[in-house]
């Protein structure tokens, strides 16, 4: 038994399983997070139906879309059409292994961890060209065209902007990374006098870019290309690609919160007397206000399975709120708290992009990517490795 | 022909339509791409046709009359007022001055309500998926009104033969004013999330340019003829329906591209709203139908009557053989006759560009195919 729990690979599984098993609930209501967010910024309510206010509908989703027939085109490439969203997935979710979830929880902290996630991202791109191609569709295959030629281009400055703020870390390594900055005691948004808040928006703007999303979101361009480089895919193998795009969101959002806004670490680090305030007071308070919430969104005449049901879900964010001030289980979870917080805000960032910007076109996207954001990015870099070599 | 080697590039036909999000409705349009750029278009229209100029054959002038609501139904009043205007002048019938001033206000009203659905199907084409909740908001209060004046939303068969059917409700004044009052502020809000959104700009700016001298040999009207600069509005070239006494202005743009069209559109919007204001004030009392024989019969002659419905020039030609039913009834639809410089405006231009140029056209495929 000894053996066992003293495993070196044990807490790695453990993590891992966690991962796999919850990353599909989280982006299914990453989903419904969007479907929110997008009704409320267009004057409607969204999914209203399963669950209290639509709590529930990513479960539906998950159980229609699995239960749906399984479509192969017949005239087409039948095993690279199989495996392709299995390749976006599963590259998505390698990402995951080196993310720094928290200083205590995480897969792996190996010492190349962002190299890794850029590098996986860089493999998924062929899940989308290998789905779009194997298709034999012609909407499918302008949409895989269009994601190759963009992910391409748009890898370049995302590559720069990272190169810049790990430059300002001295490490690949992600947990390293997150501690070089409560090390030097500053976001590296921040740092350097600021100027790394050019790479910060080039790595945004960018991921954007390269997770197929609004206002880029070519690839699959519903008005033009119907569904892009999906549009023959049906049932559990869009529900792949699906889980594989919102997951790369997290991962690339995840991504930007450790290079640039300190990971795990709570605003101002360094700052002694801010530690009661923000990482026991700011987070009770957070559970408590959303528990209230959920108790204010109860209504006389409610099923009583909705009530108990959002019943529980205050009670669960009541409980949360207690841990948050128990300082024996603080230390565990406020690097959580503030990971996802900052994750989860950045991801409402990507939803309200969506919802307020038209579609770029092929051409502009080119030149966005090319003359702007290249340039920029490779200037960036210079001037910030010259203000830090002048500063060390 | 040569034999196709291994590098070889090869024009890719693609079919688009009939069912499509932003082809708007049933139109196919078949592309022939270079990569993602044009190099021509067809159309293949028909998907909707259900003979509507034979039917009128078959029908009596008053039998006929919602049947044109279904021709172009976001703007079914402008519809239904050609048709009644040319009924009319066929059978040499004056209208009430207190019925013209209601069908003005009805037909800007229905302007206003079929602008916003192009407007949010056009942002929905290029890729701002918001503004089309707003639009339908605004829409839905003009739609409320034409329920409580007719009872019915979209194909409202709002005017006869001879003036109106039904005396205006008791608050429809004030209704009227107060969208007017609420109105405006949202077309500003419109404007701001658009007008100088620089990726909305790239994407309309220089996109589908249609100028004067294509405009006129397409036969071209509408705010299509507007934006290329020429200042062509029937309802001041030919006034009807006593628009001769309302003060507005006609929105021009310059270079007759996706970009002029949206401004000389939403410009439109605010003009209307102007109409309306001017009417409401001038609304007389008195009757609201001319005199009309219970059985309507025209002596035989033949007229068109042309009105500036919102999408462009709509025009009925309408033949009498002295009986009650129209010998002949020919409708020259604008949505048609703009579609058909679609290939002119696509060529050269990248696919995203076909569907703005769609939705630019601001088309209603009932019409098109009637």
């Amino acid at each position: 038994m000894d053996e066992i729990l003293n495993n070196p690979y044990l807490p790695p599984l453990i993590a891992s399983i966690l991962i796999i098993l919850l990353f599909p609930l989280i982006a299914g209501y990453i989903v419904l997070l969007e479907r929110k967010v997008l009704a409320d910024l267009q004057v409607r309510l969204g999914p209203m139906r399963v669950g209290p206010y639509g709590f529930l509908q990513p479960l539906a989703d998950a159980v229609k879309l699995l239960l749906k027939e399984d479509i192969i085109p017949a005239a087409s490439d039948k095993w690279i059409f199989w495996g392709a969203p299995v390749l976006s997935t599963f590259t998505a979710l390698t990402a995951f292994s080196v993310l720094p979830l928290s200083d205590k929880f995480y897969v792996a902290d190996v010492n190349i961890g962002f190299l890794l996630v850029l590098a996986m991202s860089s493999i998924g791109i062929l899940g989308l060209i290998f789905g779009g191609w194997s298709s034999n569709s012609k909407y499918s295959l302008l949409g895989s065209l269009r994601s190759a030629a963009q992910m391409v281009s748009y890898e370049v400055p995302l590559g720069f902007a990272a190169v810049t703020g790990l430059m300002v870390a001295g490490t690949l390594s992600m947990q390293g990374i997150v501690e070089a900055q409560r090390d030097q005691g500053i976001w590296f948004m921040f740092s350097n006098y600021g100027l790394m808040l050019v790479p910060a928006v080039l790595f945004m703007i960018a991921g954007v870019a390269e997770t197929n999303r609004a206002p880029f979101d070519l690839p699959e361009a519903e008005s033009e290309l119907v569904a892009g480089f999906h549009t023959e895919y049906s049932g559990f193998r869009f529900a792949l690609y699906f889980l594989a795009e919102y997951a790369s969101i997290f991962v690339m959002c995840a991504l930007w919160v450790t290079l640039f806004s300190g990971g795990w670490l709570r605003p101002f680090p360094n700052v002694a007397f801010l530690e009661i305030p923000l990482n026991y007071g700011f987070p009770a308070l957070f559970f408590g206000v959303i528990g209230l919430g959920c108790l204010k969104g109860l209504r006389r005449r409610m099923p009583i399975e909705q009530l108990v049901i959002i019943g529980a879900l205050a009670g669960a964010m009541f409980l949360v709120a207690l841990l948050f001030v128990i300082p024996l289980v603080n230390p565990y979870i406020i690097g959580l708290f503030w990971f996802m917080l900052k994750v989860f805000l950045l991801v409402y960032v990507f939803i309200w992009f969506r919802g307020t910007f038209p579609r770029f076109r092929y051409d502009q996207l080119m030149r966005v990517g090319w003359i702007y954001l290249i340039p920029i990015s490779m200037g960036a870099l210079i001037v910030n490795g010259v203000v830090l070599l002048a500063t060390s | 022909m040569a034999e196709a080697t291994f590098l070889d590039t090869n024009e890719l036909v693609l079919n688009m339509g009939p069912q499509h999000p932003s082809t708007h409705g049933v139109l196919r349009v078949i592309l022939k791409l270079d990569g993602e750029k044009v190099l021509g278009t067809e159309c293949v229209i028909g998907y909707l046709h259900r003979g509507v100029e034979k039917i009128a054959e078959n029908r009596t002038y008053t039998m006929f009359n919602p049947y044109v609501d279904r021709m172009d139904y976001v703007a079914a009043v402008s519809n239904g007022l050609g048709y009644c205007l040319a009924a009319e002048k066929l059978g040499g019938i004056e209208v009430p001055e207190r019925a013209q001033v209601v069908r003005v206000i009805l037909t800007e009203l229905n302007r206003i309500s079929s602008h916003l659905l192009w407007l949010g199907t056009h942002a929905l084409d290029i890729g701002a998926i918001t503004p089309v909740f707003y639009c339908f908001r605004e829409r839905e209060e003009v739609l409320k009104i034409f329920e409580k004046y007719c009872g019915a939303r979209l194909t409202t068969h709002a005017f006869r033969i001879g003036g109106l059917q039904y005396e205006t409700y008791d608050t429809f004044e004030q209704d009227c004013l107060k969208f007017c009052d609420w109105f405006l502020p949202k077309v500003d809000e419109y404007e701001e999330l658009l007008t100088t959104n620089r990726i909305w700009v790239a994407r309309t700016k220089g996109v589908g340019i249609l100028n004067i001298e294509d405009c006129k040999h397409y036969g071209v009207s509408g705010p299509v003829i507007r934006a290329a600069g020429l200042e062509w509005d029937l309802r001041k070239a030919q006034p009807y329906s006593g628009y001769e006494g309302y003060e507005f202005d006609i929105p021009t743009g310059q270079a007759g591209d996706t970009y002029d069209r949206y401004i000389v559109r939403m410009q439109e919007m605010r003009q209307s709203v102007r109409i309306i204001r001017q009417g409401v004030e001038k609304l007389p009392s008195g009757p609201i139908k001319g005199k009309v024989a219970k059985v309507f019969k025209p002596p035989i002659g033949e007229v068109y009557q042309s009105i500036e419905a919102p999408k462009g020039e709509l025009g009925y030609f309408m033949v009498s053989d002295g009986s009650t039913q129209p010998y002949r009834l020919r409708v020259r639809p604008p949505s048609f006759v703009n579609l058909c410089a679609l290939d002119r405006m696509c060529r050269g231009s990248l696919v995203a560009d076909v569907v703005a140029i769609i939705g630019t056209i601001d088309i209603v495929l009932g019409e098109v195919d009637r």
